[in-house]
């Protein structure tokens, strides 16, 4: 079977969201130190008041993207929606755990611990359509996006679907960006966060962005000499001669290694033209969102034919999407 | 895992309705059960939760461990083991659970929820393994085996205990106990100490999630990118869950009854529960061939409210319905409901509801576990799974406990007493939760 990228969205440090997308300025970091920020759209021009005061960032971010790429599509109802994030509804889950510390446990406002749980965002764009289909939330780290696409496409192969809504959410909030720079995490690149959701369908149709052909996810690989085998056993059942590969690297020489040892002679991306992505958006779980949303649309450009994007999240979730022109 | 798109095959399930197995009607073929696993108040294994069920002996009591100013206020499901218990049951050495003592002293010292590793991660280890042990499948090292795994807070139990040092005395706040806070974390753990490295995923679906995450696992290996996967969940009580149930004011100050028209609001459990899905290929390998199959499953949503749901069941109705339709089941043939059954009011007049337009007049046999367990949440649907198999496998029906008297709008009268030696068959189990999300997995018998 054949899976189509009908249409994409996505909020993210640059100027992404809208009808110019474009990333092409390298984003500035924010003004506080060593985070992108995403560029939110104005959302009371494009949700409901109402329901917009209750939504924390998190949620006005997936809820919006989901709207537009649907919007785009001319999709009223999806035939699912699957959801990927790695750290959930931050602010919400920091908001309820703070005060439930500061006021000892008592007279607790329930609405931060309603809206805390990993599947608000699928949650509120099925209320917002009016969606009661099958409804799913991945929150597998480096791998969350990834299982979200994953779940879409067996749902479109076991023909319980026509179109699958499938997408990727994360937020930094004050809390978490000073907890994990405490990791070392950002030393060398920006903590990113970002929005994107696709309309997939496994029924071509002319506004088609691209065409997805595989995914492929491998987990603590030992060493290059792996990686490079499951990414060439990856290329070879797919007859795949990718003319762009985008790759994760960050900027961060411990992250960086791997990506550049398989540039090296006659390694898998030797020759390849390679595109980074994270010094656009940041580094998070599910950047590999932001890198399909990109991938999609530098192949509705036309200008290249094949594109993998590979990324590792902390050497621990390997991952890799093949996506071709239509 | 490599999924190549092209070489997925197009609606393997409707081409397995229309070919040869027609003749095999009622039942469509199902994916193997060919292990459990579970631990929850009322035992840390099959065997000792089959026995609370036949004693009649409930899991909720006074919070021993949990460091709550709700200690003696509020019952709850605890697993009444503390975590360097937990990791000798999961067969660690104190130090490899990283609960070796420190210098560090918490109150979570105390209460012997000691540092680092999450008790969630503790739970499901414990119960993954007993899934694992009980398929005793050959040669698995060399299998495409895969964990789903469900939780809705991840290390949620650490995480607290570092916010409270991060607030109170910002010097004492140790990142150690941060390392699983991330759901996925928590399964990544367990996987390494399972051996499972081919495929992973975690689901989190609120009360439904790891429900969702059986569901899962059968579509993979009926993809054919799977020949095995231990799928369930797990969560750890936690002061966040606790508290936030509790400004919701649903939970109930006294045991839980469930369906019970004086019903006060649910009790909050602990616990992790894991099946062992195979594919036809490994089932026919094994020595004890599977009898209880996962025949039908659907994942709905609601889309009425983010907490509460629908008044008439609209989601919870499509995933009954649903999971009937693929098991190619009539409702008449469904011997058991294992209920989501949480005792608010609100869930089990939605439920109810439900069930009445799907099922009435001809009720079958239904009851909550969680009259037993306490509500798991992330664990909930993997530890009522693992109930609903062994109803199948030993003709057993569980009884729900504290009825008195039917709800006034649905008056549905559930099981009350422990039945066995029953010619089970069929029996259905429902996870719903927050999020509107609804699922429904149907358990048959099937003779290999």
């Amino acid at each position: 079977m054949n899976i189509y990228i009908r249409s994409a969205a996505c909020i993210s440090p640059q100027p992404t969201f809208g009808e110019q997308p474009s990333w092409t300025s390298p984003a500035e970091a924010s003004a506080k130190a060593g985070r992108l920020a995403c560029i939110e759209p104005d959302y009371k021009t494009l949700l409901d008041a109402k329901a917009l005061r209750r939504m924390s960032r998190i949620i006005r971010m997936g809820v919006a993207t989901a709207n537009d790429c649907l919007r785009q599509a001319g999709e009223k109802e999806p035939g699912a929606i699957v959801t990927g994030t790695a750290y959930g509804c931050l602010e919400d889950t920091d908001c309820f755990l703070q005060s439930l510390i500061q006021r000892k446990e008592q007279a607790l406002q329930p609405a931060p611990f309603i809206q805390s749980t990993h599947n608000t965002v699928g949650a509120q764009i099925a209320l917002m359509l009016q969606c009661t289909r099958y409804n799913n939330t991945f929150v597998h780290r480096g791998a969350s996006f990834e299982n979200a696409l994953l779940d879409a496409i067996l749902l479109l192969s076991e023909g319980e679907a026509e179109t699958v809504l499938a997408g990727a959410v994360d937020e930094i909030t004050d809390t978490s960006h000073a907890i994990l720079q405490r990791f070392g995490l950002y030393r060398h690149v920006p903590a990113g966060e970002g929005a994107a959701f696709f309309l997939l369908a496994g029924q071509p149709s002319p506004s088609d962005q691209a065409r997805l052909d595989g995914i492929t996810t491998f987990y603590k690989p030992e060493d290059t000499k792996t990686i490079e085998k499951a990414l060439r056993s990856f290329l070879e059942q797919h007859a795949a001669e990718p003319d762009l590969v985008i790759v994760g690297a960050n900027g961060d020489e411990a992250n960086d290694r791997r990506y550049r040892q398989l540039t090296t002679n006659a390694s898998v991306f030797a020759g390849k033209k390679l595109l980074s992505y994270k010094q656009l958006c940041g580094e998070y779980p599910t950047s590999t969102a932001f890198a399909f949303w990109m991938a999609a649309r530098l192949l509705k450009q036309g200008v290249h034919r094949q594109i993998l994007v590979y990324n590792h999240y902390l050497g621990i979730h390997h991952t890799a999407f093949l996506l071709s022109a239509v | 895992m490599d999924v190549n798109i092209n070489k997925l095959s197009t609606s393997p399930v409707a081409a397995s309705a229309s070919g040869a197995d027609a003749d095999r009607a009622p039942t469509a073929p199902g994916v193997a059960i060919a292990g459990a696993g579970v631990i929850s108040a009322i035992g840390k294994n099959v065997a000792d939760s089959l026995l609370s069920f036949e004693n009649g002996t409930a899991g909720m009591a006074d919070i021993t461990l949990l460091d709550t100013i709700y200690r003696s206020r509020l019952p709850v499901a605890e697993v009444k083991a503390n975590n360097q218990e937990l990791a000798r049951w999961a067969g660690l050495s104190a130090s490899a659970a990283g609960l070796a003592p420190s210098s560090h002293t918490t109150k979570s010292h105390i209460t012997g929820l000691a540092p680092s590793v999450s008790r969630t991660a503790l739970l499901s280890l414990i119960a993954a393994k007993e899934a694992l042990d009980d398929a005793a499948i050959p040669g698995i090292e060399t299998l495409r085996t895969g964990f789903i795994s469900a939780n809705t807070v991840g290390g949620m139990d650490k995480m607290e205990n570092f916010f409270e040092c991060r607030l109170t005395d910002h010097s004492k706040d140790r990142l150690r106990e941060v390392v699983l806070h991330e759901c996925g974390a928590v399964t990544e753990w367990v996987a390494d100490r399972l051996g499972i490295r081919h495929y992973q995923t975690t689901i989190s679906t609120a009360c439904s999630s790891s429900a969702n995450a059986v569901l899962f696992a059968a579509r993979l290996i009926r993809s054919g990118l799977l020949d095995a996967a231990v799928a369930g969940g797990a969560d750890a009580l936690t002061k966040f869950t606790l508290n936030g149930f509790n400004s919701l004011m649903i939970l109930d100050a006294d045991p839980c009854r469930p369906f019970d028209d004086g019903r006060a609001g649910l009790n909050l459990g602990e616990g992790a529960g894991y099946l062992v899905l195979v594919s036809d290929k490994i089932a026919a390998t094994l020595s004890r061939k599977p009898d209880v199959a996962l025949s039908g499953y659907a994942n709905t949503n609601d889309a009425w409210h983010q907490t509460a749901s629908s008044p008439d069941g609209r989601g919870s109705w499509l995933a009954m319905s649903g999971a009937l339709q693929r098991s190619r089941l009539r409702p008449a043939d469904i011997d058991y409901i294992n209920l989501h059954g949480t005792g608010t009011q609100n869930n089990d007049l939605s439920e109810g509801t439900a069930i009445s337009r799907l099922f009435g007049p001809a009720y079958p046999r239904m009851s909550s576990t969680k009259s037993f367990t306490g509500h798991t949440l992330g664990a909930s649907g993997g530890i009522e799974a693992v109930f609903s198999v062994l109803a199948v496998r030993h003709g057993l029906v569980y009884p729900n406990l504290r009825f008195k008297t039917p709800m006034t709008e649905q008056p549905l009268v559930p099981e009350t007493a422990f039945l066995k030696d029953l010619p089970i068959r069929h029996v259905l189990s429902n996870s719903f939760g927050f999020g509107g999300s609804c699922t429904s997995l149907v358990f048959s018998k099937e003779q290999r």
